[in-house]
Order: C-alpha cells, then sequence, then structure tokens
C-alpha cells in the first residue's frame, strides 16, 4: 500500500540532530576501538552534522553531494588504513550522505500513513532496523563461512591478509583437501548411496499412503496419521536408541539396508505432509472422468493423477532426500564405520580435529541447499498455480 | 414440548408408511442402504489397502524399534538368567533376618559363577550390578578368577587319586552313551558336519545326578559355544566337585553297586571321597571378597532377580532401590532431576527467544507488500534448508575464542583483548547456536496465522481511540496466539531433543539429556538407564505431541512456507 502522504522539506533543528546522534552511535564504537569514548562521540555527533548541514545548505545538489561524500570518506579511509579502511569509509560515506538526504528531504513520510505522530514513525523504522538485524543473525552464520572456506591458513577467522583483500590470503587449499581426502570422498559416495535410497522407499511408499489418506471415508485417520508423522515428532536421539537396539536384534545394526529404512522412516511424515497437502486441492471428479472413459485404476494413477500431484511429490522427495542426506544422528548409531556419510564425517571432525576443510565441505552444502532450496519454492508455485490458489 | 414432538415424528413415521411401501432400492435390486452400505465399505477398504504398506513399513522399521526400547528400559533378565540357581535359592533367605544367607546359596553361587565365568557373562552381569551397588564390578571380576580355585581342590584329590580322571577322554567314555562314543571317534573337523550332540549314558542321570547336570552344560559349551572337539577335551573343575557331591550324596549306596565303565575307578574313588579335604563354600567367597558375607550384595542381587525391574526407571529420577522401598540417592549422586530441569529451562529460554526474535519477523513478512516479503522469506528459509551440521559448524567456527563474533567485538572495543567473552562450550553457546537452528521453525507458523490477521482490524482499533500498545496487545495480539503457540510447541519439541548441537557447542554445562542418553548407548553401555531415560523424554514429548495436534492439528503442519 503507498499512502499519499505529502513530502516536504525539513527544518535544520530536526535531521542536523537526528544525524548527529546516529553519527554519535558510530563514534561510540571508534572510539572504543582507539581509547576514548567520549571522544569518539563528541567527534562522530560533530562530524556527522557538519556533513548534513555542508550537505544540504551548502552544496544542495544531491547527486553531487553524495558521490563527493562517498568519494572522499573512501579516500579518506585509504589513507588511514588500506583498502579495507577504504571499504568501511565508503560505506559510511554512502549511507551518510544518504541519511541526511532522505531526512532533510522528508521522504522517510513517503511510505507511511499520513496520519501517524512523529513518535510513531520514529517506531516504524526503529521496528524496520529491529528486523533487518534479525535477518543479519538468520543469514550471518551461513555468509561468513563461505568466505572463511577461503581462507588460506588454518584459522577459523578472517586474517590480517584477507581482509586487505590481499590474494595470498586466500586459497583453494581446503577444497583441494576436501577432494582429495580419500574419508571425505568415502563419507560423499555413501551419502549418494544411502540417500536416493531411502528417498525411493518413503517417496513411493508415502505417496500411495498419502493418497489412500486423502480418500473421503478412512477409519482411524486420526490415529494413522499420528503414527506416520511421528517419526517426525519424536526426538531422533530416541529414534536412534530404539533403532539401535531393536536392529542390532534382528542384524540390521551396521548394515546398509538398516541404515536405508531408517532414514526412509524418518522421511516419510515429509512426503506424507506434502502430498497430502497437494491431494487437498485434486479435484477427484478427474479420475471420476478417467474412469468413465474406460482408463483402469493404475492408468488413471500415472495419466491423470500423478502429473497434477508431481510437483507435492517431487517436493516431499527432496524433503525427504535431504532428511536423509543431512541426518546424523540415527547414522551414528544404526550405522557403521561402512555406512559413514558426510555429515557424520563432519560430525567427528567437529568433535575431535576440527579443520577448516569442513568449512569447505559446508560451503559446498549450502551451495546445495540453496539449488534445493529453489528447485522446491519453483515447484511450490506452479503447484499452486495449477490449483489455481494463487494469481500468479 | 415433549408431546409435540412425539406427535409429529409419529405423524412424519405414518406419511412414510403411506408413501414407500417397501426398502428403497438401487438399480440392481438390492436394497439401497445395503448397496449404499457396500459402496462404503469398498472405499473404507481400498483406502486402507492404499495406506497399509507404508503403515506396516513404520509399524516395523519405527514403532518396533521405540517399542523395544521401552521394552528395555523395564527389562532384567540378565541377574535370573546369568545366576539361576542362585536366584532359587535365595528366595527361601530372609533378608529383614540380618544374616547373611546359607550354605546351599553360596554353593548355587559357585556353580552359576562358574559358568558364567566360562561363558565369560560374570563381567557383564558384574557391570549390570555395578550400577547398582559399587563394587560389584570387580567382585565378579575377582570371584571369576576365584571359582577356579575352589574346584581344584577336588580335582586336585581325585587326579592324585588315579590318573584315570585326568583325561576328558576318560570322562567321555563314563558318562557318554555307546552309540555317541562310536560317532564322535569317527567324527573329523574335515568332514563337514556338526558334531554329534553329546549323549548321555543311560542310568547315568539318576546315579550321578549333579554331575549329569553340569556334564551336559558342559558339553554343550564345548560343542556349540566354543566348538572345540570334546571328546578330548578335559573336563571343568566344576564337574570334579559336581563328582565328589554325587560320590557322597544320598546316592553312594548305589553307587558302589555300579558296573559300568570306569566301574574300577569309581568305586575307587567313592571309598576314598569321604576321605577328601572338603570346601566350605561360604568361607571359600568370603576369602575371594569379604563383601560376600555382607548384606548389601545379596540384597542386591535379590532386588534385581525378578525379570522386570523399575531399577532403572527410578535410577533415572535419581532414586534407588533400598530395603524399605525406593529412596533418594544421597544429595551428591544426583545428576539426572537437574539434567532434566536443565533441559527443561534451556527449551524454555530457546522457545522464548524465538519467540521474540521470530514475532517481528512474522509481522513484518505478513505486512509487507508479497514481492518484498518473498524477497525476505529467502532470508528465512535459506537456514531452513540448510544442514544442520553446516549452522553447528557456522556457530562452533563464529564463537570461538578468536573466532569472528568475539572479534569483531573486539574490534569494535566492546570488550577487551585479553578478556574475550566465553561463548561456546556453555549454556550461552548452545542457547545462541539453537535459537538461530529452530528460528525458522517458529517464524513459519507465526507468518501463516499472521497473514490471516486483516491489517483493518488495528486501524479500526486506532481510530477508535486506542493507544499503539492497546491496539496491538488487546486487538492484534491476541489473534496472534495461535500462531506463537503452534510455533512454541514445535520449538520445544525439538529442542527438548536436541542432540547434534549440544554436543559440539554444548560443552559440559550446556549439554542435554539427550547427550546423556547417547553416552549410556556408547560409553557407559547401561542400556537399560539410556532406555528408561529415553522413555521420559517421550513420554514428555507425546504430551506436547498431544497438545500440539489438539491445538493446531497435525494435518496443518506446514513446511516451507
Amino acid at each position: 500500500m503507498v499512502a499519499l502522504t505529502p513530502i516536504f522539506r525539513k527544518p535544520v533543528s530536526f535531521y542536523v540532530p537526528v544525524v548527529a546522534a546516529i553519527g554519535a552511535v558510530a563514534g561510540l564504537f571508534v572510539g572504543t576501538a582507539n581509547g576514548s569514548v567520549f571522544l569518539g562521540i563528541l567527534i562522530g555527533a560533530i562530524s556527522m552534522a557538519a556533513l548534513a548541514f555542508v550537505l544540504t545548505k551548502i552544496i544542495k545538489n544531491e547527486t553531487i553531494g553524495r558521490w563527493g561524500t562517498f568519494i572522499a570518506l573512501a579516500v579518506i579511509g585509504y589513507f588511514m588504513g588500506g583498502i579495507p579502511a577504504m571499504l568501511i569509509g565508503a560505506a559510511f560515506g554512502w549511507f551518510f550522505a544518504w541519511l541526511s538526504f532522505w531526512l532533510y528531504e522528508g521522504r522517510y513520510r513517503a511510505k507511511v500513513e499520513p496520519y501517524l505522530t512523529p513518535g510513531q514513525v520514529l517506531w516504524h523504522f526503529t521496528f524496520r532496523v529491529i528486523c533487518g538485524a534479525i535477518f543479519v543473525f538468520l543469514i550471518t552464520p551461513i555468509l561468513v563461512i563461505m568466505p572463511l572456506s577461503f581462507n588460506a591458513e588454518n584459522f577459523f577467522t578472517f586474517t590480517p591478509e584477507m581482509l586487505s583483500f590481499d590474494p595470498a590470503g586466500y586459497s583453494l587449499k581446503h577444497y583441494r583437501d576436501f577432494f582429495n581426502s580419500s574419508d571425505w570422498q568415502g563419507a560423499v559416495w555413501n551419502s549418494v548411496k544411502i540417500a536416493p535410497a531411502a528417498t525411493l522407499l518413503s517417496v513411493s511408499f508415502g505417496t500411495l499412503a498419502a493418497i489412500g489418506l486423502s480418500q473421503p471415508h478412512v477409519p482411524f485417520r486420526r490415529a494413522i496419521m499420528a503414527i506416520l508423522i511421528s517419526p517426525m515428532i519424536v526426538p531422533l536421539i530416541i529414534s536412534a536408541a530404539g533403532m539401535y537396539f531393536f536392529y542390532s536384534r534382528v542384524g540390521l545394526q551396521g548394515t546398509y539396508i538398516g541404515v536405508v529404512l531408517a532414514h526412509a522412516a524418518l522421511g516419510i511424515p515429509f512426503v506424507i505432509i506434502t502430498v497430502t497437502a497437494t491431494l487437498v486441492g485434486f479435484d477427484r471428479s478427474l479420475t471420476r472422468a478417467a474412469a468413465n472413459m474406460g482408463a483402469n485404476p493404475v492408468t488413471t494413477f500415472f495419466r491423470v493423477q500423478m502429473p497434477l500431484i508431481l510437483p507435492g511429490v517431487i517436493s516431499g522427495g527432496l524433503f525427504a532426500f535431504i532428511t536423509s542426506f543431512d541426518e546424523v544422528v540415527v547414522v551414528l548409531f544404526v550405522g557403521s564405520a561402512g555406512q559413514k556419510t558426510l555429515p557424520w564425517q563432519m560430525f567427528t571432525g567437529l568433535r575431535e580435529q576440527i579443520s577448516p576443510t569442513i568449512l569447505a565441505v559446508a560451503t559446498i552444502l549450502v551451495g546445495i541447499s540453496i539449488c534445493l532450496l529453489t528447485v522446491v519454492e519453483l515447484l511450490r508455485r506452479r503447484s499452486e498455480r495449477l490449483r489455481g490458489m494463487s494469481p500468479g | 414440548m415433549s408431546d409435540v414432538n412425539n406427535s409429529t415424528t409419529a405423524l412424519e413415521a405414518e406419511r412414510a408408511e403411506k408413501e414407500y411401501s417397501g426398502p428403497m432400492l438401487a438399480a440392481d435390486g438390492t436394497p439401497l442402504k445395503r448397496s449404499l452400505n457396500k459402496a462404503l465399505r469398498r472405499q473404507k477398504l481400498s483406502a486402507l489397502l492404499l495406506i497399509a504398506p507404508l503403515l506396516i513399513f513404520v509399524m516395523v522399521t519405527f514403532i518396533a524399534p521405540i517399542a523395544d526400547m521401552l521394552f528395555r528400559s523395564v527389562e532384567n533378565e540378565i541377574v535370573s538368567d546369568t545366576l539361576p540357581r542362585t536366584t532359587t535359592a535365595l528366595e527361601e533367605w530372609d533378608a529383614e533376618s540380618g544374616e547373611t544367607p546359607e550354605a546351599s546359596v553360596y554353593e548355587a553361587l559357585y556353580h552359576d559363577i562358574f559358568i558364567a565365568q566360562e561363558r565369560k557373562l560374570h563381567t557383564r552381569l558384574g557391570s549390570r550390578l555395578n550400577y547398582e551397588l559399587t563394587g560389584a564390578s570387580s567382585m565378579f571380576r575377582k570371584s571369576g578368577r576365584g571359582v577356579d580355585d575352589i574346584g581344584e581342590v577336588y580335582q586336585d584329590q581325585l587326579e592324585d587319586l588315579n590318573e584315570f580322571w585326568e583325561r576328558g577322554e576318560n570322562w567321555n567314555e563314563v558318562l557318554g552313551s555307546d552309540a555317541w562314543l562310536v560317532d564322535i571317534k569317527g567324527w573329523t573337523e574335515d568332514s563337514g558336519t556338526p558334531q554329534p550332540a553329546f549323549e548321555m549314558r543311560d542310568g547315568i542321570t539318576e546315579l550321578f545326578p549333579q554331575t549329569a547336570t553340569y556334564y551336559l552344560i558342559f558339553a554343550d559349551f564345548v560343542q556349540n559355544e566354543d566348538e572345540d572337539y570334546l571328546y578330548e577335551e578335559d573336563p571343568w573343575s566344576l564337574i570334579y566337585s559336581a563328582f565328589y557331591d554325587d560320590l557322597t550324596g544320598e546316592n553312594a549306596s548305589s553307587i558302589a553297586s555300579y558296573s559300568g565303565t570306569g566301574a574300577a575307578e569309581i568305586a575307587e574313588a567313592a571309598a576314598a571321597a569321604p576321605s577328601f579335604e572338603t570346601v566350605e563354600y561360604k568361607t571359600a567367597f568370603a576369602e575371594i571378597d569379604k563383601d560376600w558375607v555382607a548384606l548389601p550384595v545379596w540384597e542386591t542381587i535379590r532386588a534385581y532377580s525378578p525379570n522386570f525391574t523399575n531399577g532403572y526407571f527410578l535410577n533415572s529420577v535419581d532414586m534407588q532401590k533400598s530395603a524399605d522401598g525406593p529412596e533418594f540417592r544421597p544429595e551428591n549422586q544426583r545428576i539426572y532431576g537437574t539434567l532434566f530441569l536443565r533441559t527443561l529451562f534451556m527449551s524454555m529460554c530457546i522457545t522464548i527467544s524465538c519467540i521474540l526474535l521470530g514475532y517481528p519477523i512474522g509481522w513484518i513478512l505478513a505486512n509487507l507488500p508479497a514481492r518484498t516479503a518473498n524477497l525476505l522469506m529467502i532470508l528465512v528459509l535459506l537456514p531452513f534448508w540448510t544442514s544442520l551440521l553446516v549452522r553447528t559448524s557456522a556457530w562452533k567456527v563464529m564463537l570461538q575464542q578468536q573466532g569472528v563474533v568475539n572479534d569483531t567485538l573486539v574490534w569494535l572495543g566492546v570488550v577487551a583483548d585479553d578478556s574475550r567473552l566465553a561463548l561456546i562450550n556453555n549454556q550461552t553457546g548452545t542457547i545462541i547456536a539453537m535459537t538461530h537452528i529452530l528460528l525458522p521453525f517458529m517464524i513459519l507458523p507465526l507468518y501463516s496465522v499472521m497473514k490471516t490477521v486483516p491489517p483493518t482490524y488495528l486501524r479500526a482499533a486506532k481510530s477508535l481511540g486506542a493507544t499503539n500498545w492497546t491496539a496491538f496487545w488487546r486487538v492484534y495480539f491476541p489473534q496472534s496466539v495461535p500462531g506463537i503457540g503452534a510455533g512454541s510447541i514445535l520449538v520445544f519439541i525439538l529442542s527438548i531433543g536436541y542432540y547434534i548441537t549440544p554436543e559440539i557447542v554444548g560443552g559440559t554445562t550446556g549439554t542435554f539429556i539427550s547427550n546423556r542418553i547417547a553416552y549410556h548407548i556408547s560409553s557407559s553401555l547401561n542400556w537399560g538407564l539410556a532406555a528408561a531415560l529415553g522413555a521420559i523424554l517421550l513420554a514428555v514429548v507425546l504430551g506436547l505431541y498431544y497438545a500440539y495436534d489438539k491445538i493446531v492439528g497435525i494435518d496443518n503442519v506446514k513446511l516451507g512456507g
């Protein structure tokens, strides 16, 4: 919703103090880093207030003002501390110049309702800053490991070389380690052998059962559903313990088949949930029409029903796949050294001799997750479009 | 009122009778009701047939293991399996009397431990009883070595009397049946067939009941467990003591008239036996370990003789069995209560921080224009789809003393370089990492509930004069409570059973009950206790699962938005 709030220029007495206050916060950090808190706040506030004033009252032209500040602070930063400081300076310059004009022109009002009081507007933006911080919290761990995996040293933090963008600080050494280590390659191979088999099992059984469950008259539907969903709810350690005890009794502990069965059981709830969700919008008269035209139930299933619920089946399968591919607790107990999967190898690595190779593996896995996420999202949208649930 | 009802129904029935003179028929002539019922039954059956394969699969691969684990938490056959004679003999013993059991119990114990140590089972029983009584493990290990000496007293005397008794062949000739002796002598290991099973000579069982019993056990052990050639195997010293018991027992007179193989040697032994040096079993066990003549070990054995026990459950709530029923352990031995409380407390902390962080995100996603919201949704879904281990390793790397978080804080001057924060291997680490890992599970249900709250309600409240806070607290918040409930239960259920993340970032103070369960399965091998702890955890989770089903409905679980 775009509110038609009229915007107009604000007086100096409003925006200069606000920019000064934000400058003071920035100065606080710089000040503490250099040993003097008070001086930092003071310099930050004064310099930023002056900047805001100069930009809006003396330069006036926004394009020149913003580019000028951006370049000027980048240059100052470069002379103070090389490339990293230059980037920080540039970011500062861009931000404060933008902020000054944003406040000065009153643009912050443009997209909020006209009747809000100044306090409410302040809260509106504070809230967005808080949300932004939470998004940063969500995404940072995933973003941080990516550059760290190119570290030339065996450290888990950014080395000075990395911060100054010195090519010597970066290398593909951890990736080479990963591709040359027989442990890691064996683990990858095991994961690749186990996950598809488990997925196939849970998808084939799960789709059938989901179709059965979405029939109009199913006796004990609730109880059956509760049982089928339970592998997702029961804590993994309990599943793992039970399976370890039981599978050792029947001789499946430490075998490939045992791990596949266990993973298939864990993946089933995801298939059931996604496929039943797809079936909710399925038009049953289509199967009746097919039957009417002489198709037997098997043909009806494969030629009519399956193509329509395929997106749901595939995304259920992807969930089952990622469950198995990512699972470590159950395989830790049910498997033996011969079934050491990638997550297991990572787990041992994290527990015993943590090496940066793990970060390289993690980065590769994040890449895989991004691909899977994209596929699932595309499928979900396609399925919603097919069922006419969303206009897009 | 009821009169009126009655009269109208009566009227309707009358009318119905006039209009339809017979039951309504379907096209094929069967009554419609029956035909419909049949169709319904067929539908139900076909639905069940479609579900059946998966249901059976889940039952076998998942429900059966859980049931097995629950069974293990009360199962306790090891004591009565390993010490069958002792537990039977001990039934007579009166624990209240304050006296150790009588000699017959010690004799039974000698037989049991002898057989157990040959099968290498006594140490297992020792470690089992050690969970209940400290020191039991070493007692059983010592006794396993000691019982040989007891038997050897008789073995030496018999062998001194006549070298005949030294050789396994001679024993087999005396005790084995003629047919078996022919078979076993003709058998060689290369023949590929299994060793002919031992058969007792007729009459031996009546004449030498003890010897026969233990020789059968011995023969079975040698042939089936050790897979050695029985004919040449020298018997255990246990056989000698049993033989002595038979010679001096009530059959002594009939033994004198024995005339089968080895009659001369047996007669000689029978004559010499009464003058043999004997062993007092009780004293012998007292010499092995003086705890055998103390009460605690016998009370423990007796308490754990039944095939089922609540001992593991008592143990997992910091209690123990005692003569006066269950009681709490001494203060300094209570660990599981603290651990359960810590698990609950930390799960609560994680749930609350997920609510605090997830609520604003849910709100902003639900109130932004669809395009922006979809973009921001990726930031929520990407962590959700990223491998758990990737996220855990990222936190392990970031939270280290020399990690990214501490480096940034030092660089910003928030903390001094020499007082870096300890963010990992403690509760803080677990809570931070798990909040991050479980946050999407809070955001997604919150988002789907908040999406259904019309924004006009808030505006209406404000136009009626509510302040921002009142409008939020009295109008918006109550409508978002179902989302909070669903998300909280989901996050709480997931966090209470977490294993991997606490194991890696939790150190010693930030671990959960799951880590203890894993420890008991793989390190201390106290499977019963692991199963009991698991059963308690399972009960808690199932209770929450039930609540979740009531509040949200298990069909309404949504994945990926």
